[in-house]
């Protein structure tokens, strides 16, 4: 997750569909997220760059939808449903994932674990 | 017209203000009828005329009490109160003060007595007594000045108000001093004056402590009358009966009668003028009442049950849809709109006639020959621009239902009074544009206001909680209700200067 300023944003993102799990009158997705553009940065404890002002995931409920869709602790959450997640406020993101007429989301998540493998297998000898 | 202004009889005076109410609203922008003092401006039917307005020729009907030699309703209640207001001075009110003024006298005067009395009757006998009743008589003539200046001081005030009960605390003073001088002096007689006593310095000091005795009892007089009730400790509330006029006020402990007086004396100065044209909703709008509904009972053996066919009236009545508050809401808006336009007029009148006049310096006394200028002083330069304000004076007094408090007279020498201070004319304009307190239109006569005070526990109990008295006048009453002040809890918290530190807003977690 690199982050130049002035140049657009690259980060090797993975893809992850969560179903909605309706818990009485809410649905829920099983996970908290923490961090916006109003939020202070310094205090995030997942990111690389203390300037870095995005949602990441805090905590993952066990065994919920999150879950069981593949989502980790400490993922930066970059698009919900196609909407952009780098420079929104707090507020704003939890609506986006909050909405009540949609059963699924569609996240696209980045970690670092994610750069270090597509850097090995950049550096490995590739098929030919 | 002019002519029987001159007579001042009863009976002139209802022609007179009959005339003269038609006189100044047509011919007010032309001359002015110059009146002897204390005539109102307008006669007295028009405090009811509560559907007259400008154009009451043409439209409704004006509803006058008089006729050509009958005298009014009115007239006999302000002459009955112009009677009682100026009642000469009562002696009742001064027995009090005189009699405790003899008393603080003959006080006074005991120790010089005692001292004098074995010098005149038996100097030879006394023994001589240097230095040490020189000392005292220094002392002594001192305590006597101090106490003769407190005294001075604090008692001998004009009392401003006559109780219905006795003062107690005073009385109680009163008998305390009276029953320790006299002791003292059953004591002297017994002791000095018979066996012709020899000591003249133990005559002296006896002396002395009376002086000291009686420094002591002024003190406790202070602390009874003067100090004990400045500690606020009950709030009352006071409410004029007739248009809901309240304020509140902080007392310390005091008894009822003490506690009406001071209520009196802040009412004069605190609550508006009592008007009571002002009171009452136009007739043309209570007067849709009730027709009535007739209940006819069908049953033979039932007794007339009034009570029940009342209730159904009084329900029938309340169901009926009543639209009365709509026109009073239109009335009020009505009144307010002609209220603002008078007063415009008012003002723009005013401040052109104030610009008639200037004031005049001493260096400009000696302007040129060719235009003399006349110079007047503060009576002639109001009447001079009177005239021009008074037909828009008259008509906004008439507006807001002031017109009895107002006299020309009164009008004019207010004017006198603000040119000769130079007030601007809006200086001028607030005595009659907001209805001042009632001590703004007393005339100062020595008789004295009549109030009535009206309790159910004996006036001179303390005050207590949920205690109600009032205080009643001729045609409104003052109800006041005591309440203890609460009880204060005051806590104590303290704040480090270097305690105040601040730090962003930390990551808020939101789980979804």
């Amino acid at each position: 997750m690199s982050f130049v300023p002035g140049q657009p944003v690259t980060a090797v993102v993975e893809r992850i569909e969560i179903q909605k799990l309706s818990q009485g009158p809410n649905l829920v997705l099983g996970f908290c997220i923490g961090g916006g553009i109003d939020q202070d940065p310094g205090q995030n404890p997942f990111s690389d760059d203390k300037a870095d002002k995005g949602i990441y995931v805090t905590r993952v409920s066990p065994g919920g939808p999150a879950d069981v869709a593949g989502l980790k602790i400490g993922d930066k959450i970059m698009q919900v449903n196609g909407w952009d997640m780098t420079v929104v406020t707090h507020d704003q993101a939890r609506k986006k994932l909050t909405k009540k007429n949609e059963h699924v989301v569609r996240l696209l998540v980045t970690r670092k674990t994610l750069e270090e493998a597509v850097k090995q297998s950049m550096s490995r000898p590739g098929p030919s | 017209m002019n002519s029987s202004l001159s007579d001042s009889s009863l009976q002139d005076r209802r022609d007179r203000h009959r005339s003269k109410s038609r006189d100044s609203s047509s011919r007010g922008d032309k001359s002015v009828t110059i009146q002897t003092p204390g005539e109102p401006l307008l006669d007295a039917e028009s405090t009811r005329g509560d559907d007259r307005d400008d154009n009451w020729g043409e439209t409704t009907t004006v509803v006058t009490g008089t006729s050509e030699h009958s005298i009014s309703n009115e007239d006999l209640t302000r002459a009955t109160k112009d009677l009682e207001d100026s009642t000469p001075l009562q002696c009742k009110r001064f027995i009090g003060p005189v009699l405790g003024g003899c008393l603080s006298f003959f006080a006074l005067i005991t120790p010089l007595a005692f001292l004098i009395l074995p010098q005149v009757l038996w100097r030879d006998d006394l023994e001589v007594c240097g230095t040490p009743c020189e000392g005292l008589y220094v002392s002594l003539a001192f305590k006597l000045l101090v106490l003769l200046i407190s005294s001075w001081a604090l008692f001998l005030r004009p009392p401003r108000a006559t109780l219905p009960r006795f003062f107690v605390f005073r009385c109680l003073l009163m008998v305390l001093v009276f029953l320790f001088v006299a002791s003292y002096w059953l004591f002297y007689g017994v002791r000095v004056l018979e066996p012709r006593e020899r000591d003249y310095r133990g005559i002296v000091e006896y002396a002395a402590s009376l002086v000291d005795a009686l420094l002591f009892i002024q003190y406790l007089a202070l602390v009874l009358l003067e100090v004990r009730h400045l500690q606020p400790a009950f709030c009352l509330k006071v409410v004029r009966s007739a248009d809901g006029a309240s304020k509140f006020y902080n007392v310390g402990h005091l008894s009822i009668q003490r506690a009406a007086v001071w209520v009196l004396d802040r009412y004069y100065s605190d609550f508006p003028v009592y008007n009571p044209a002002l009171l009452n909703l136009p007739k043309s709008i209570l007067s849709k009442k009730i027709t009535g509904f007739k209940v006819y009972s069908l049953d033979e053996n039932t007794t007339n049950n009034s009570t029940g066919q009342s209730r159904a009236m009084i329900a029938a009545a309340a169901r009926r849809r009543d639209n009365s508050h709509n026109e009073y809401y239109y009335e009020e808006a009505e009144m307010e709109r002609r209220i603002r336009k008078r007063k415009a007029r008012l003002v723009v009148a005013v401040e052109e006639a104030f610009t008639h006049i200037k004031r005049l310096h001493k260096d400009e006394a000696t302007s040129s020959p060719k235009h003399p200028r006349e110079e007047m002083d503060p009576r002639e330069a109001a009447q001079a621009i009177f005239a021009p304000m008074a037909r828009a004076m008259q008509k906004y007094l008439r507006t807001t239902r002031q017109q009895a408090f107002h006299s020309m007279e009164s009008i004019i020498s207010h004017l006198q009074f603000c040119i000769t201070h130079n007030m601007t004319p809006k200086a001028f304009l607030e005595r009659y544009l907001t209805p001042g307190p009632t001590m703004q239109y007393q005339q100062q006569n020595g008789g004295g206001r009549q109030w009535t005070l009206v309790s159910e526990e004996p006036v001179t109990s303390a005050l207590r909680q949920g205690l109600v008295f009032s205080l009643r006048r001729l045609d409104f009453s003052l109800v006041v209700t005591v309440t203890p002040l609460p009880f204060l809890r005051l806590g104590e918290e303290f704040i480090d200067p270097k305690s105040h530190k601040f730090v962003m807003r930390l990551q808020s977690e939101t789980s979804v």
